[in-house]
Order: C-alpha cells, then structure tokens, then sequence
C-alpha cells in the first residue's frame, strides 16, 4: 500500500504529511515542557531559598555547546542530501550521533556525582525538579540517537529507492533534534545558573 | 522551504553563522551568571539570552521564518497554551478560595494577635 503525501504536498495544507506531523508533534511537546517549567516556577516561587550554582556549570555549558554543534551537523546532514552529497551526509549524521552520545555520557557522570553525594531527587524540591527536567530531556535525546541510527542503518536503503522520501526523513528528524537543543537552551541557564 | 540545491548551498554560511553565535551567546550567559546582577536583573539576562538563542534555532535551524501557514497556524495555538501554561503558577498566587475572610480571635484575646 502506498501513503501518500509523503513527498508530494497536499494540495489543502501545501505540506507534506510528515511535515505537518512533526509539527504537531512538536507542539505537543512544547505543552508537555510547558507544564513542568510551569511546575519549575511554582516551586521555585513556594520554595524559601534556591540553590544558585548548585550544578555543574562547566559540565553544563559544554554540553550547551555539544547540542549546539550537533544542531549545526544535524542541519548540514540534510543541507548535504539536498545538494547530493551522500558521503557528507553520512559523516555529518554520524558527527551529530556521536556528540549526542557525548551529552549522554557527561549527564551521566553528573548524575553518578550526585548518587554518590547522596544526592536524590528526594533530597530537595530543586534537585527533584532538576531530575525530572533532565531526566526527560535525556529521554529525548535517547529518542533521537534511535531514529539517527535506524537513518544511518537499515533505514538509509531508502535513499536509493526514494531519495525525495528520505531527505524528508532526515528533514522530520532535524526538526526534532532542533527543538531538543531549543528545550536545552532554556534548561540550561533556569537550572544551572539561576 | 528550500528545496533549490544552490539556495541550500547558500544557506550553508548562514548555518555556520547562526551556529556560531549561539556559541558566543552562551558564553555570554555563562559570564552573565557570575556577575552580581541581583536575582531579578540576573534571571532576565539569563532568560532574555535564551529567548534570543531560542528563536535563532526556531527561525533558521528549523526554517520557520519562511513556512507555510499551516505551521504558523499550529504555532500560534501552541504559543497560547504555553502562556496559558505559564500563568498557571500566578493563579496559585492569587487564589483566596478557603481563605477566612475574617478570623474571629479566641476570648482573651486582641484581633489579630496584638
């Protein structure tokens, strides 16, 4: 059986399917991250006293800077696709892959320092927030290194059989990515630095 | 959306410019924090820098400065139920339901404890 709109644009929205998808997609996520920096400032504005460089701030902002660059891979893999450049294609997925897995490593020797200070998230409304915060964000990047390498593995045969499908494939996961980081760069200074 | 092959070729530096100001930006946050700015001076800098990085991303990483209607359309709504979102915590605040209105003081007693 074959969709349709999945390259061609419908003629109602001018967007493909996909396209509008992951849009709303996002939108959903923009609510479920809405809700607990709603829940950030309501505890923040309860709360008596707020830890202020409490975290890991050079920790933090070097992995500000690895979702930073991933954004820029992440956008030059499917600028390469649209220019037919497969090789670089492949290079710069795999780049932002791996800074993704990075991110993952470092918020895991974060955590680990935390676990061993006894930190939990019970410890402290902040520090409960704090997990809850990152500890999705995380989720999320786990999410996206899942679609990258189904793209970079089995699902990349798709580029010879419908290179258009598969550029909008990468397009799709791109969007997604982008908004991670977007989540990130409010993450960072409400938790780390203020 | 770009779909012409040398337009994409042209967006490129700006992929790169973008990249690298949201670089310089975070550096900028970054020192911002250490300064004594006070809380209130302090949180508007921090969150101003994120709002400026933020739509950098949205615009030029994610194209939206030039899509199609249905997006925007999507968009808008998604922007009013965050504000919504987000003034939930300032109803908390004023919420008075169950608040006595006037205590009566115990016998003995001066109003309000004095």
């Amino acid at each position: 059986m074959n969709i349709p709109y999945t390259v061609e644009e419908r003629p109602d929205t001018g967007l493909a399917n996909g396209k509008l998808g992951i849009w709303l997609f996002l939108a959903s996520e923009v609510m479920l991250f809405g809700a607990l920096f709603s829940t950030y400032i309501l505890l923040r504005i309860g709360a008596p006293s707020w830890p202020h460089h409490e975290l890991n701030v050079p920790l933090g902002a070097v992995n500000t800077v690895l979702l930073i660059c991933s954004s820029v891979t992440m956008v030059m893999a499917w600028a390469s696709l649209k220019m037919n450049k497969w090789g670089a294609h492949r290079g710069y997925l795999a780049a932002t892959f791996l800074l993704a897995l990075v991110f993952l490593i470092n918020k895991s020797f974060e955590y680990a320092a935390h676990f061993r200070g006894g930190e939990y998230p019970s410890h402290s409304t902040f520090l409960a927030i704090y997990y809850t915060l990152t500890g999705l964000h995380g989720i999320h990047i786990l999410g996206g290194m899942i679609v990258m390498a189904y793209l970079f593995g089995p699902g990349a045969k798709l580029w010879k059989k419908n290179p258009e499908q598969f550029t909008n494939r990468i397009e799709y996961t791109g969007l997604y990515w982008h908004f991670v980081d977007l989540v990130w760069i409010f993450l960072f200074p409400v938790l780390y630095l203020l | 959306m770009h779909s012409d092959s040398a337009e994409v070729q042209k967006s490129i530096r700006t992929y790169m410019m973008v990249g690298g100001m949201l670089l310089v930006f975070t550096a900028i946050t970054v020192a911002a924090s250490y300064l004594s700015l006070g809380v209130a001076l302090g949180i508007t800098v921090a969150l101003l820098i994120a709002t400026m990085k933020g739509s950098m991303v949205a615009a030029v990483f994610m194209h939206l400065s030039h899509e199609k209607k249905w997006i925007y359309g999507a968009l808008i709504l998604t922007i009013v139920g965050f504000l919504v979102l987000m003034t939930v915590p300032m109803f908390t605040v004023m919420d008075t339901i169950g608040t006595p209105i006037h205590v009566a003081a115990p016998a003995g007693e001066h109003p309000a404890g004095h």
